[in-house]
């Protein structure tokens, strides 16, 4: 079975019993219970939110909001990332613990976005500061969006393998 | 009260240091009696002016003078009122911010933009920006610093190229 495939679920068809390599599972039940981070550093935390709300319920893929780095596997840089802010995020950051990812939302902390010219106190790109898995492009990017993003991560999640080599 | 009799109302009280724009239709005060005159327009029986709605800095263009606009509204009187003062970046201006509690966090915002320097303030240290952040943003001359903290700031598309 490919690690990449989703439906390890399909396998219980006979017993209650699958054989099934133990990197498929552990990524299985990473992909599928992305904690996010959340804070919202500027408008596009509204779409994060918005995301999280009932009409687009993030809970059904297994992101719950954490107020807590330490609870937390996803970061959601959701806005604009200030200079003064940006310390902070790295800082929020290495107090994750392992595995941990980051979603880059929206144009601003993809590269700085509407303040990319003449953003005297704008980080132009939150991967200058942070490792990014996944942008999210737009002005702010529609909940719809976000859920893709969400769910690209999930595809790379399932191609890795936590208890060999790194593929 | 409309403009032009407050403006005669300070003039007698203050004569030297009130100035009276006519087509602008505000009143230039200088900086030495500005803690006077403010307690003067908040407490006067004609004046009242209890409410600091906003208060804005600009810089004048010459590179050396800074300028304040305070606006006032009396809500018992129904008037409002406009004083500006302008300093160099020598002097400094008396905090009103005992005076009206609005202040305190426009003066912080005036200074960490504007650079503009305000006495007896109770807290006074930039509001926005990183304490340890070099230069006033909004002032013309300002030049966006290359690096901050290691971060780079690029300053225009080259950068990328
Ligand atoms: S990308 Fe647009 S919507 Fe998102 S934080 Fe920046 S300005 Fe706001």
């Amino acid at each position: 079975m490919k690690a990449s495939d989703l439906s390890v679920l399909n396998k219980f068809n006979k017993d209650n019993v699958i054989v099934e390599k133990l990197d498929t599972l552990i990524n299985w039940s990473r992909a599928n219970s992305q904690w996010y981070f959340q804070f919202g550093l500027a408008c596009c935390a509204i779409e994060m939110m918005a995301a999280a709300g009932p009409r687009h319920d993030l809970d059904r893929f297994g992101n719950i909001p954490r107020a807590s780095p330490r609870q937390s596997d996803v970061m959601i840089v959701a806005g604009t990332v200030t200079l003064k802010m940006a310390e902070r995020v790295k800082r929020l950051y290495e107090q994750m613990s392992d595995p941990k990812y980051v979603i880059s939302m929206g144009s601003c902390s993809n590269s700085g976005g509407p303040y990319w010219q003449h953003g005297y106190h704008v980080l132009k790109g939150v991967d200058l500061v942070v490792p990014v898995d996944v942008y999210v492009p737009g002005c702010p990017p529609r909940p719809e969006a976000l859920i893709q993003g969400i769910l690209e991560l999930q595809k790379k999640i399932k191609l890795q393998s936590p208890l060999g080599k790194e593929v | 009260m409309i403009i032009e009799d407050i403006a005669n109302l300070l003039k007698n009280k203050y004569s030297e240091s009130i100035e009276y724009l006519e087509d602008a239709k505000f009143i230039k005060v200088s900086a030495s009696d500005w803690n006077d005159v403010a307690l003067t327009i908040k407490n006067e029986d004609k004046l009242k002016f209890d409410y600091l709605m906003c208060i804005s800095s600009y810089d004048c263009g010459d590179k050396k003078t800074y300028g304040v606009a305070y606006n006032f509204k009396s809500t018992s009187l129904n008037h409002y009122l406009e004083i500006r003062i302008e300093v160099t970046d020598e002097d400094s201006i008396h905090s009103v911010s005992s005076i009206w509690g609005s202040a305190d966090w426009h003066e912080r915002e005036a200074y960490d933009m504007m650079g503009i320097k305000f006495e007896n303030h109770p807290n006074f240290k930039r509001i926005l920006l990183a304490d340890d952040w070099e230069g006033h943003p909004l002032r013309k001359d300002y030049d966006t610093p290359e690096y901050y903290r290691g971060m780079p700031v690029p300053k225009d598309k080259t950068y990328w190229e």
